[in-house]
Parts: structure tokens; sequence; C-alpha cells
């Protein structure tokens, strides 16, 4: 390539730029997945305990956060602060959707673990004298907890990978990053290969953990 | 609030957003099809215990499962390029999509026919039934129960996930949406009619399966 093109190749350093970038997607993913959980388990129970009145109010608005696509979400909450009068930075705009969108799903991942421990087990603890929330803590969370945690863990990883799309609002995170390379470069079948690589070396360990615990807590 | 909302622009491109919605639906039902064959050939592939054959089926799943849609999508529309193959943008879309539908539906597929212990088979078998209806009568419609909850999940998953169209240049609901908004710079006007029609697409799909279900699974 002669010197005066504008396109230059792919470099080592560039893999520091992706490392960076890479550590954004995680940080931005961590602080969905766990603000959104704490949440998310909070709607859940609220669920559980309100039925129908849960139901019909907070259980309709998380429906519409699960039907309609993240990138619109995106765009639309983006769009929506400046109006409100807050200017929020692509980085807060981006966490604030996705923990709505992780709190909606946790919810009913929530929601569906409460359900799963028989109403005669938490009758049963609550006659040995157990208060309500000891019930909860000690009855309800370990076996509602195993039945979901796959479940949850699947949410986790949804969410780590939809984080890819912040970039529509130019947070510079792993995808992004990897347009930005592709653009000054000229080389996207490598970039996407070493940026896939990135995204699978996040989220293949998450899977496995998961997978494992799953076949482990069968067998108990 | 010092922000007027303009809603005449949006209603009058409410029919083009409405055939939008139409394309929508068309592509994530072809993705859904061809994932779904897709899906089947590798949860046989992977079934088959065939060491050859078996890396596979297990690499396609992982790389679907384990990577953004939306890189997939990339990989369809740009990644292939190096290659000297461009594909239209209906076609990145749709090779995307199935590809990530396949990956996910795989797996589906594959815990639905372990859920039918062997045996039931061999039951069949030594009634006289032949392999073809043992599959057909006893082990079909036991694996069509198991999957058919998650196969409405991942229908649903194919319509929002459509929507990543818009950023390689396919004019479904959401790239039509970003078309007219630019256009018009009514981007929370055009973006939240876009969602409501998003989210009853969902919903008639969602009914339609309960619908379905309730004719499937009488017994």
């Amino acid at each position: 390539m002669d010197a005066t093109s504008v396109f230059t190749d792919f470099q080592f350093s560039d893999v520091g730029f992706l490392l960076e970038a890479a550590g954004r997607t995680l940080l931005i993913s961590l602080l969905a997945i766990s603000i959104g959980t704490v949440f998310g388990c909070l709607f859940g129970w609220v669920l559980s305990v309100a039925k129908t009145a849960g139901e019909v109010t907070l259980g309709l608005i998380l429906d519409v956060f699960r039907s309609v696509p993240l990138i619109i979400q995106l765009i639309l909450f983006y769009n929506f602060f400046p109006i409100i009068g807050f200017n929020l930075s692509p980085f807060a705009a981006g966490t604030v959707v996705l923990v709505f969108y992780t709190s909606a799903l946790v919810a009913a991942v929530a929601r569906g673990g409460i359900d799963s421990v028989s109403i005669s087990l938490r009758r049963a603890s609550r006659s040995l004298g157990m208060t309500y929330w000891q019930d909860l803590r000690y009855v309800v969370c370990p076996i509602g907890l195993r039945a979901v945690l796959p479940s949850w863990a699947g949410v986790a990883l949804g969410v780590l990978k939809d984080s890819a799309l912040v970039s529509v609002l130019g947070y510079v995170e792993l995808l992004r990053a990897s347009q930005i390379l592709i653009t000054r470069t000229q080389e996207p079948f490598l970039i996407i290969t070493v940026v896939g690589a990135f995204y699978f070396a996040l989220s293949f360990p998450i899977s496995r953990l998961s997978a494992r615990l799953e076949r482990r807590w069968q067998y108990d | 609030m010092d922000y007027t909302f303009h809603w005449r622009p949006v209603f009058r491109k409410l029919p083009d957003l409405l055939e939008a919605g139409l394309v929508t639906m068309e592509v994530a039902v072809l993705a859904m099809l061809v994932g779904v064959v897709l899906g089947l050939a590798l949860a046989v592939m992977r079934m088959s215990g065939s060491r050859a054959l078996t890396w596979f089926p297990v690499v396609w799943i992982e790389l679907a499962r384990n990577t953004p849609a939306l890189l997939q999508l990339f990989f369809f529309g740009f990644g292939l390029g190096a290659f000297g193959i461009h594909l239209a943008p209906f076609l990145i879309v749709l090779c995307g999509l199935s590809f990530n539908n396949a990956g996910y539906l795989a797996e589906t597929f594959r815990g639905g026919f372990n859920a039918v212990p062997p045996t039931q088979i061999r039951a069949a078998r030594s009634l006289g039934m032949t392999q073809t209806q043992a599959y057909v009568r006893i082990v079909i419609p036991q694996v069509l129960r198991v999957v058919y909850h998650p196969m409405t999940n991942q229908m649903v998953w194919s319509v929002l996930m459509s929507s990543l169209a818009m950023l390689v240049g396919f004019r479904e609901l959401a790239g039509e949406t970003q078309f007219l908004a630019s256009k018009t710079y009514r981007i929370f006007e055009f973006f939240l009619v876009s969602a409501a029609i998003y989210y009853v697409i969902v919903k008639v799909i969602l009914a339609g399966s309960r619908l379905l279900s309730w004719r499937l699974f009488r017994y």
C-alpha cells in the first residue's frame, strides 16, 4: 500500500484498541445485568404477589420492553430524554435502556422461579414459625434459584450480546470499534472474525458454566 | 419541555409503515422456515454420533449462540465481500437471521428428541409399526409438544431481530422508519409508532400460536 493512501493495514496496536472496546462492552453489560437483575427480581416478586393487579399494571409495561426490538427502544429513549430536559450521553442512555430491558426479562424469570416453589412447601415453612421474609429467604430463594438459574444465565448472555446495539447511539464498544477499524483498514472479513472471537471469548465461558451448573444440580 | 410533537407527518406515512410491517413479517417468517429446516438438519447431524459429522453443527451452533446477531448480519453483509460475494440487503438479512435461528432451533430440536425415550421406538416397532410409522405416530407428536413453546419464542425473536436490518440498509419496518424519520426529522414520533406496530405484530404471533396450540394439542 502506498504512503499516501488513506487506508492503513490492521496493526498490532489495534488489538489494544479492541481490548479497550471489549472492556467497555463488558462494563455496560455488567452494569445492565447487575442493576437489571436487582430490579427484575423485585418486579418478579411483585408480579407473583399481586397476581391480577400486578399483571395489568407492571406486567403490561414490562411486556412492552420484551415485545419491541431493543434497537427501537434505544433510539426512542435516546431521542426522548432531551425532550423531557435531560441530555444523556450515549453511554448513560444505553445503560438506562439496557437496565429496563434486562429487568423486564429477569422479572419473567424471577416470577417463574418464585412460582416454581410449591405453595404447600411455603405453607409448611410458615407453619414451622418462619416469618414471610424468612420463608422467602431460606425456602423460596434456594429452590427457585436452582429452577431458573439457567434461564437467568440465558438472559445475561443475551444482554451481553445485545449490548452491541448501543453502538447505534455512538458509544464505542466492541461492535462500534470494529466498524471504525473496518472503515480504516478495509479488511472487513479479518476484523469481523477477530471481533467475533472477542465476543465468543466473553460469552462462551458463561454458557459452559451455566450448562455445567444445570447438569450438576439436576442430579443433586 | 419546549418540544412540540408533530404527528401529522407520521400519520401521512402510516400506510408506508404498515406495508413495511408486512415486509418485516415476511422476512421473519422466511428466516424462521429456513431456520427450522437447517436447525433440523443440524440437530440430526449432531445426534448422528459420527465424529466427522458432529463438528460442523457444533461449530455452527456455538457461533450462532455466542456472538451478537448484528455481528452475524455484518458478516454476511460486509465480511463475505472479502471473497467477492456481495449479497443484496434482503439476502443479507435472510442469511443472517436464518443462521441465527438455525443455531438456536438445533438445540431446541435436540432437546425435543432427547425427551422421547428410545424404548418407545422399540415398543412401537415390536407392535408391528414400521420405522417411519413409529416416528410419524409416536415420536414426532411428542417432540412437537416439547419444542412448540420454544419455537414460538424463536419466532418472536426472529421478528425482533429483523429490526437489525436497518443497519445493513434493508427497508423493513425499522429501516423504513429510520428512512422516513431522517427525511422529516420527527425521529421520536416515527419510532414510537414503529414500536407500536412491532408490539402488535408480536401479539398477533403469540395469539396465533396459542390458537394453533389449542387445535394441535387437544388430547
